[in-house]
């Protein structure tokens, strides 16, 4: 209970107001396509050189917090997650903004993700010995089978088919493989400078989910001039915080996977949305509903995406290792000022470190608040003509995958993948399961070469995959999935022929 | 015709040429922009952006330096980036590290060496050390090494890749002490390196001497030995390497600063030289960076010419058996 003494810091005149400016700011950089979490505290980190360090992490917890709930806005009504952790939120919350609830998914998504957010955060203040303990129980073999069960979602995942959504897996996992291997040395399928550096997943995000959406946008646009691309219809606030309690069954499953996966070091934050999003839908009574504008999705995959901001900072708090890109940027925010992570952090500096806590507490709350305002707003700007929509949608997917680094070749990929998946979508093939595929492909090859090199230097691959109880453990559960995948495949077996995907498309303008 | 277009181009040519005089003599007028080639948050980038702070002081280049990062590869992609597109006005600066480059460009494949950079001055030495998990059998280099000759090729320690610092110091370990280790490479640079020795995956392994003491600080490991000429200030009870004999000398060390494309007039790098080095003897600097635990060492252009002609010979002779 020693955080709740250090609250009254939080509301001090200057450190609410950085509160405040740090939790919209990251709303709306947030909600910019290609500004992910990790660049949102990166461009923020220069300011708190002139702060004291707490000040300097309350802006930084608060961005962070507010920038990952942020992306939500753009993956709902434009269908560009803006970062990974919101691939999951446009299955079905751009479907919903499609039939004109934009506002009911915006506020379903702002108040699922405070309450997972909130969830996190306290899982951080009292379980963080123990969780520091969990965290560092995975080492390469449980990290493979953790991607491989990862791949065993792909499949079932927003395409008309498994056998399509296995193939825009599979060409996932091969453009993950271009660049240079940073294990065995290699250089692969390095054809041209812009690829040099491997395809980086932010651009090839906005590319695949955008380029296509503008593509078909222009083309519709001309037949008929005053097009909407979406009518956003208001809809009451305690309704929707109503809805959330509702569905507690895809609020549990959220924010308990989002927690639990959030804490592995450099795996969790991509793939949190997408597992609890595909373990909700197999839970579910109304497992058919997913992908069609279904409350549960965007509650499963919002709950999950904020509930592993506060387990995620465990490794660096307690072991002074940063779990993800941007625990590596908060990083470098404590040792601007000195401030050393360690299991003695919260002994050395507990003004600081419960201060930082706190204010990601709090500002879980103020970012629902403001988030549900945006959602107001969103009615104003989605009533847009087409052609309009097309244009800003365009300007946003350059300058977001320019920014990631500075690289024009970074635009270009996005514009090849963008073009190269507007064809893919005409056949019955969808995106997610492709982004799916490049970020596990790294994961699952860089851990199972690792893994591979110390059981040839201590033991045998055999004995070091298949043996100890975690590794049993996922191996069972990827077994469970598959096995579970293929009895739905065979109850109901589902055809897609081009005319499908065509019929389809048409019906859900 | 001809003569339109000859008399145009020597005019043009005047231009350029006066334009160029007048450039060094006011330079700098706009912000810098410094390139690293590594992530937002990383030790490389997050020093750069230390040690530059004071840049838009009036006894500094009075104006501010603007760091972009283009991560990817290993450092490849930026370096790459720098050595064919970047402009050679002065403006274009990147930061370097020191033995990654020279490695990457000995092993080949990449579009740079030694000769497309100009040094203009150090900022940093970041020496490898060897690390092991805090409950860890071993006390000492023997002890590690006596492991290694029961079990050839079977004591697996971590680094953060192939052909960076951390690479080039296991090599040096495993020629010194005569012994076939097994080096694990990991994906996820020094942090990834650090978890699985903290973790228990690997039995040791090498890290930078400035994450290394915030883990031992932090209680979760031990550090056996330091891959550099003398003990450092940050840890004055560890032993070097040779004083623990084994003969191995710095060329592991991450050296790091900031260096001109080839091409960048000499004016402007007499004057960046001369400046830059003052820039990071600042107090503040100084004082942010002992806080982040990360050593300095600062060099002038001179010394890390010569700095990096010697790391390129001892490169050349330990990468070539390879």
């Amino acid at each position: 209970m020693e955080f709740l003494a250090y609250f009254g810091e939080v509301f001090t005149p200057i450190n609410f107001g950085l509160l405040l400016i740090g939790t919209i700011g990251g709303l709306i950089l947030g909600a910019t396509p290609g500004l992910s979490p990790t660049m949102a505290v990166a461009l923020l980190i220069p300011f708190t050189f002139k702060l004291d360090a707490t000040q300097g992490l309350i802006l930084l917890g608060a961005a962070y917090t507010s920038t990952v709930a942020g992306g939500a806005v753009s993956a709902i009504l434009l269908k560009i997650p803006g970062a990974p952790a919101n691939i999951a939120t446009t299955l079905d919350g751009h479907a919903m903004a499609r039939k004109g609830q934009g506002a009911r998914a915006l506020q379903l998504s702002f108040v699922a993700s405070a309450i997972g957010g909130v969830f996190g955060v306290l899982l951080l203040i009292f379980l963080t010995p123990i969780l520091a303990q969990w965290a560092l129980a995975f080492g390469p073999s449980h990290l493979f089978w953790l991607a491989i069960l990862g791949v065993t979602v792909i499949g079932s995942l927003d395409s008309s088919s498994v056998v399509k959504g296995l193939l825009a897996g599979c060409i996932g996992l091969w453009l993950s493989t271009i660049g240079f291997d940073d294990i065995m040395g290699a250089q692969r399928f390095i054809f041209h400078s812009s690829v040099s550096g491997g395809i980086n997943v932010i651009p090839a995000l906005i590319g695949l989910f955008a380029i296509p959406q503008v593509i078909s946008m222009f083309a519709k646009g001309r037949r008929s001039l005053d097009a909407e691309v979406l009518t956003v219809e208001s809809h009451p606030i305690g309704e929707a915080i109503r809805e959330v309690f509702r569905r507690s069954r895809a609020l549990t499953i959220g924010t308990l996977t989002g927690s639990v996966i959030g804490l592995i070091p450099g795996v969790g934050g991509q793939i949190a949305g997408l597992v609890a999003y595909d373990q909700s839908r197999k839970m579910s009574s109304e497992r058919e509903k997913f992908g069609t504008g279904h409350s549960e999705g965007v509650i499963a995959a919002e709950s999950a995406n904020n509930a592993m901001v506060g387990p995620s900072l465990v490794p660096l708090l307690t072991l002074s290792i940063p779990g993800s890109p941007t625990a590596a940027v908060l990083l470098g925010g404590l040792l601007i000022h000195g401030i050393f992570p360690g299991s003695d952090l919260f002994d050395n500096y507990p003004d600081v470190a419960w201060t930082f806590i706190n204010s990601m507490l709090i500002g879980q709350i103020l970012m629902c608040i403001f988030g549900l305002y945006v959602a107001g707003l969103a009615a104003k700007v989605a009533r847009v003509p087409n052609a309009v929509m097309a244009a800003i949608v365009l300007g946003l997917a350059v300058f977001g995958s320019y920014s990631v680094q500075h690289s024009m070749g970074d635009v270009y990929v996005m514009m090849a993948l963008g073009t190269g998946m507007f064809f893919l979508e005409r056949f019955g093939f969808s995106a997610a399961p492709l982004v799916l595929g490049l970020i596990l492909g790294p994961i699952a090859e860089a851990n199972f070469i690792q893994g591979a090199m110390i059981a040839n230097a201590t033991s045998s691959i055999g004995e070091y995959f298949f043996t100890g109880l975690l590794n049993l453990v996922l191996i069972g559960t990827v077994v469970a999935s598959i096995v579970y995948s293929i009895w739905m495949e065979l109850r109901s077996r589902r055809y897609t022929t081009k005319e499908d995907a065509v019929a389809k498309e048409e019906a859900t303008p | 015709m001809k003569t339109l277009i000859a008399a145009a181009s020597i005019a043009l040519m005047g231009l350029t040429g006066a334009a160029t005089a007048q450039d060094a003599e006011s330079y700098p007028e706009r912000p810098v922009m410094l390139m690293v080639s590594y992530g937002a948050g990383g030790a490389t980038d997050f020093q750069a952006r230390i040690v530059t702070m004071t840049a838009g002081n009036e006894d500094a280049l009075g104006v501010p330096i603007a760091i972009i990062n283009k991560p990817g590869a290993g450092g490849r992609v930026g370096w790459n980036w720098f050595a064919t597109q970047a402009d050679a006005d002065g403006y274009t600066l990147a930061a370097y590290n020191i033995p990654h480059f020279i490695a990457q460009s000995i092993e080949g494949g990449v579009e740079y060496s030694a000769d497309s950079f100009e040094p203009i001055a150090n900022w940093g030495a970041d020496p490898a050390v060897f690390v092991v998990a805090a409950d860890s059998e071993f006390d000492s280099m023997q002890d590690v090494v006596d492991y290694a000759k029961e079990n050839p090729g079977g004591l697996t320690f971590s680094g953060a890749g192939l052909f960076v610092g951390h690479h080039i110091a296991a090599l040096q370990l495993e020629k010194a002490a005569g012994v076939k280790l097994a080096y694990i490479p990991n994906n996820a640079g020094g942090a990834g390196a650090m978890k699985a020795v903290i973790a228990g995956e690997v039995l040791g392994g090498v890290n930078n001497l400035s994450d290394a003491y915030r883990a031992r600080e932090a209680g979760n490991v031990k550090i056996l030995g330091v891959f550099d000429l003398e003990r450092n200030d940050f840890l004055p009870d560890v032993p070097t390497m040779q004083e623990q004999g084994f003969d191995i000398d710095n060329a592991s060390v991450n050296f790091r600063g900031i260096m001109a494309p080839k091409g960048t007039p000499q004016p402007i790098i007499d004057k960046l030289a001369e400046t830059v080095p003052a820039m990071f003897e600042n107090a503040r600097v100084k004082k942010q960076m002992e806080a982040g635990g990360s050593p300095m060492h600062v060099m002038t252009r001179d010394e890390v010419i010569e700095m990096w002609k010697a790391r390129e010979k001892t490169l050349n002779e330990l990468l070539s058996g390879l």
